[in-house]
């Protein structure tokens, strides 16, 4: 039977059109941040403290000098500009979440390999992880984030890394089944070389799985900034993030809700649109999904 | 077997036609197909791999998957039209009125109920006896198919049946209402040859018992000579040629019908040929292989999947290692080849003993010795195309990559496939041809011995036969050796000089093909090539 190519089913299927237009919004939105009716995200008018949303004044920048500008979503307690801070945020938060997934996806695939296919390192390897995976992911990120000091790299370190023995143990399942096929076996057979063997015939067969695995690191990674953020253990708060502006807007959510509601409107479809796309890409890419 | 014409027709159909899925590379699964079965009668479907056979069996189960649709025709079960049944009439009608015996036996049981629960579901749901009669029922049902030890079945679990005994439940559960029609699809293909035989008589005998129509799919002549009494013969969807099974056998009208009996290999080999007298180029010592497992209590149990085997192979001359499944004998076929390390015993590939050599010391001596696998769909990286899996090999021997693509376009003309083929990837290619791609990759690597573990069996049988005549031709040009393993004696007889007979382990008999089929000596071997199916019938007159 004529089998129309991926791509092509890619594109019929309606979840992964919905997340990946969404998330292209949203990467247009980062890059076009400093076109896209903004001021210096960090930049402090005490005029436009707890500004109420749709304001049109001018803004006092700190070199002294004044700008026309409109402040869609209000001012903050500090008279930052709240949808500047929230457009920067998209930037930081896509970053983190493209970072975290190829961290960890990077550190697990070299883990799951090696323990996939070199019996002895499997039980060494696979136990430690498996001492990893005790530890909560959130506690052992904040335990990351105090020793390393806040960074955008320490972040991206500190939640890939609890991700790790997942992806380790995704990894080592692909290759413990592809290891066994004939093809890998004729390799053996023609005299290819062990690591020729994992990285021409193993490794781009178990590509789907580790894709559609990145996509949900990813989700959870932009979700995991905010929280560290809004717990005051990320980035520091000058930093415009999603999660600094709620931790920042939380002070007074019951007067000025705005400062939490608006970041969030950006952070739920972000993740809702990463996982879209990571459930689109399985149901399209895995043979076990493809029948439905 | 065949007589009462005037009996009442069991299930009738007429030009049926379903629809696939547009896009597809034919607009009909199944294109106006009409057959009729009496009470008492088998009817054997035959037709190779995508003729639509299934197809046809499971519309009348009211089965077909979601993407296929009956677009015309009438299917009628003791005058009951079928396609203007409810769902819920469907469902009572399976089970009751037919029932079905599916290929594969382990996937058609539930493996987390008893065997006993899952005969006694269909009872509970078709019928209002109660417990202690269903069960009485089962017993006796249990006991009608052969089963040892009923009561103890009725607690097993399917995996802790043998496969023939699983298919043994599984016959049961389809004639335990005692329908009056069964539909058996390929149930013998997952079976090694002494069960099938089993299980054919069985199904035979249920038949005659209860007066049930059967209609039977399968690929194999051999079974349709042993079981049909009309056969229809499809091809793409359409019934190439229909009538009385020696009509069909003997006197074949269609050119397809034709071409499918002379593809199916006869169990009479050809004169012996004459093999140079050289030192053997693939060598098997007493090759053993163990395996150890632990269980929960920490006692080790230990497997001997292979004892004591040896083997010489001369270049030019091909042997045969058969066997039923268990028998060790792609085991030996992968120790001789080192892609597992035997536990004892000594290989030579020329002259270098290889058995206890690393990988890395084994590498540089790996072109001498090269394999084909049995399924085609899984023995060439996806991710690659063609040409590039077939350079690998005599690039990682040193040659160079311009030489390389060369020699592997003068290879495609040698397994006759077009030369652009080397640009494409292994999905756009059948089953047989990907064995040709397979084989010209092992050939890339300019061997010594060619290792074929079940290379054919996976195919049909008009594949099966090119590939054969492939292989021979091969051999003829390259004075390889040959070490094939098949569990199907007639392919063996065809192919090989020498064959050689496994079993538990251990080898049995070995010797000069014609001699040994002809002067079996080993009671095993015996029962071996009378449950070859078709024996009979294609014995010489």
């Amino acid at each position: 039977m004529a089998q129309a190519s991926t791509w092509q089913r890619l594109s019929r299927n309606g979840a992964v059109r919905f997340g990946a237009s969404v998330l292209l919004v949203l990467v247009l939105v980062a890059l076009a941040a400093p076109w896209l009716g903004t001021v210096d995200p960090a930049a402090m008018d005490a005029s436009h403290i707890y500004a109420p949303a749709g304001t049109r004044a001018p803004f006092a920048m700190a070199d002294g000098s004044s700008v026309p500008h409109a402040l869609l979503m209000g001012g903050d307690s500090l008279g930052r500009d709240i949808w500047s801070r929230v457009v920067y945020g998209t930037r930081v938060s896509l970053l983190v979440g493209l970072f975290t997934a190829i961290v960890a996806l990077a550190l697990g695939v070299v883990a799951g390999t090696i323990a996939g296919y070199f019996r002895r390192a499997d039980a060494i390897l696979m136990r430690f992880m498996d001492g990893l995976m005790a530890i909560p992911a959130i506690l052992l990120a904040i335990a990351l984030v105090a020793a390393l000091g806040a960074k955008v790299w320490t972040v991206v370190v500190a939640i890939a890394i609890p991700e790790v023995p997942r992806v380790t143990r995704l990894v080592r399942s692909l290759v413990l089944t592809l290891r066994e096929e004939p093809f890998v076996e004729a390799a053996r057979a023609l005299a290819t070389p062990t690591p020729v063997i994992l990285v021409r015939h193993i490794l781009p067969n178990a590509m789907a799985p580790m894709i559609v695995q990145g996509t949900f690191i990813m989700a959870s990674a932009v979700l995991t900034e905010a929280i560290l953020s809004f717990l005051g253990l990320g980035l520091p708060p000058d930093v415009p993030t999603w999660g600094n502006i709620m931790a920042e807007g939380r002070i007074a959510f019951s007067q000025y809700p705005g400062a939490v509601l608006w970041p969030a409107l950006f952070l739920v479809p972000t993740v809702l649109a990463v996982n879209l796309l990571g459930d689109g890409l399985r149901d399209v890419l895995d043979p076990k999904f493809a029948k439905r | 077997m065949s007589s009462a014409s005037t009996s009442p027709m069991v299930l009738r159909i007429d030009a049926l036609q379903v629809a696939l899925p547009s896009g597809g590379d034919r607009g009909f699964a199944v294109d106006g197909v009409s057959l009729q079965i009496a009470a008492g009668q088998t009817l054997c479907v035959v037709g190779e791999s995508g003729s639509g056979k299934s197809v046809m069996a499971t519309s009348v189960m009211g089965l077909l998957a979601r993407e296929l649709r009956v677009q015309g025709g009438r299917i009628e079960l003791n005058g009951e039209s079928l396609l203007d049944a409810s769902p819920k009439r469907l469902r009572d009608l399976r089970g009751k009125a037919m029932g079905m015996v599916f290929q594969e036996p382990m996937t058609a049981l539930n493996p987390v109920m008893t065997c006993g629960d899952q005969v006694d579901e269909l009872l509970a749901e078709h019928t209002d006896w109660p417990a202690a009669q269903r069960r009485a029922e089962i017993l006796r049902v249990f006991e009608r198919v052969h089963l040892p030890d009923p009561e103890r079945m009725l607690r097993s679990y399917p995996h802790q049946l043998s496969g023939g005994q699983r298919q043994r439940i599984v016959i049961a559960m389809a004639v335990i209402l005692k329908p009056a029609l069964i539909i058996c699809d390929e149930p013998t293909t997952a079976l090694d040859v002494t069960t099938q035989k089993e299980i054919l008589g069985l199904i035979e005998e249920l038949q005659r018992e209860q007066g049930s129509a059967v209609l039977f799919i399968t690929h194999d002549m051999g079974v349709v000579s042993e079981i049909a009494d009309q056969v229809i013969v499809m091809h793409q969807g359409r019934c190439v040629e229909t009538g009385a099974r020696d009509d069909v056998l003997l006197r074949p009208q269609a050119d397809y019908t034709r071409m499918l009996l002379a593809a199916v290999p006869g169990m009479v080999p050809p004169a012996p040929r004459l093999i140079a007298d050289t030192p053997p180029r693939l060598r098997g010592d007493a090759v053993c292989k163990t395996y150890l497992s632990r269980d929960w209590m920490g006692r080790t149990r230990e497997t001997h999947a292979l004892q004591d085997a040896s083997l010489a192979l001369r270049g030019g001359e091909t042997v045969g290692v058969v066997g039923e499944s268990g028998s060790g004998k792609s085991t030996f076929a992968r120790c001789l080849i080192r892609l597992i390390d035997p536990t004892a015993g000594k290989i030579f590939w020329d002259t270098d003993e290889v058995a206890t050599r690393s990988e890395s010391k084994l590498r540089p001596l790996r072109n001498r010795v090269q394999v084909v696998f049995q399924d085609p769909n899984r023995s060439l990286n996806p991710r690659r195309t063609v040409g590039q899996s077939i350079v690998e090999g005599a690039i990682n021997f040193g040659m160079a990559s311009d030489a390389a693509h060369a020699m592997a376009r003068k290879l495609m003309e040698q397994v006759r496939l077009p030369v652009e083929a080397l640009a494409r990837y292994p999905s756009q290619f059948s089953g047989g041809q990907r064995q040709r791609l397979a084989i010209a990759r092992a050939l890339a690597c300019q061997p010594e011995v060619l290792v074929a573990d079940e290379a054919v069996s996976a195919l049909d049988v008009s594949v099966q036969a090119q590939i054969l005549k492939l292989l021979r031709e091969i051999q003829g040009e390259l004075g390889l050796g040959l070490l094939f393993i098949t569990h199907d004696l007639r392919v063996a007889a065809q192919l090989c000089d020498r064959v050689i007979v496994m079993r538990q382990g251990r080898i049995v008999e070995e010797g000069p093909t014609g001699a040994l089929y002809a002067n079996p000596a080993h009671d095993y071997t015996r029962r071996l090539l009378q449950s070859a199916p078709g024996f009979a019938a294609h014995a010489p007159a």
